[in-house]
């Protein structure tokens, strides 16, 4: 079974409670690798390392099976001031 | 004879050995790996050499190390490619999934994503700075 950028977009709302995922899918069409942003309150209070860590536990399978993925993960609340910062 | 009996007791275990115990990273590697981590106090298990990375991520990072000025006096890197049970025992050690994984002072920092925001930070720099491992800054003339 393939992933495909919804599907693991799919699955990152599920288990890390995330209000906004963008998933870019890097491979090329194999979906090997992944870029994704995670924006979820799961991550407040958190460092960097303990962030990322709760993202590769979530998704242990999932990133075990392709060959890159990479991650930027966000809280609501830092989310928001990304977006009026650069406006994206 | 022995050889015999050892291998046919392999294949029948009295026991069935728990996921947890498989999957136990062995006692030579892992005390190799702890050896890496100590070499310096600044490692990093990459795939391919400084020189010629063989991964995006691996060249990423390194670029970023060399552009903070880490001094390659107090850095040791270690090619996973080269070691299928470094490869695999260096994301079982950190519980990492992924190569490049950088250690300072033998503490595990990151892979590629957490070095590459530390270093937009300022973050990165600090903890090198602090571990001593950049290249000390010319003294000025007087």
């Amino acid at each position: 079974m393939d992933l495909t950028a919804d599907k693991l977009t799919q699955i990152i709302k599920e288990r890390l409670q995330a209000t906004e995922v963008e998933v870019q899918d890097m491979s090329g069409g194999c979906g090997q690798a992944f870029a994704v942003i995670i924006v979820s309150d799961v991550f407040r209070g958190k460092n960097k390392l303990m962030r990322h860590r709760m993202v590769n536990g979530a998704l242990k399978e999932e990133i075990s099976n392709i060959h890159a993925f990479t991650q930027k993960v966000f809280t609501q609340e830092e989310w928001d001031e990304q977006k009026k910062m650069f406006g994206v | 004879m022995f050889a015999r009996a050892f291998q046919s007791s392999l294949r029948t275990p009295k026991f069935r050995l728990t996921p947890l115990a498989v999957r136990l990273l062995s006692q030579e590697t892992k005390s190799a790996i702890e050896q890496a981590i100590s070499s310096a106090p600044v490692v990093l298990f990459m795939k391919g050499t400084p020189q010629a990375p063989a991964c995006g991520f691996s060249r990423a990072t390194i670029q970023i190390l060399g552009q903070l000025g880490v001094d390659p006096h107090k850095f040791a890197a270690y090619n996973v490619l080269e070691d299928p049970e470094l490869r695999q025992g260096i994301k079982e050690y950190s519980e990492w999934p992924t190569i490049p994984q950088l250690y300072v002072n033998k503490d595990f920092v990151g892979g590629c994503d957490i070095v590459m925001a530390m270093s937009q930070s300022g973050e990165l720099s600090e903890l090198l700075e602090s571990a001593d491992a950049l290249v000390p800054e010319e003294e000025e003339e007087k």
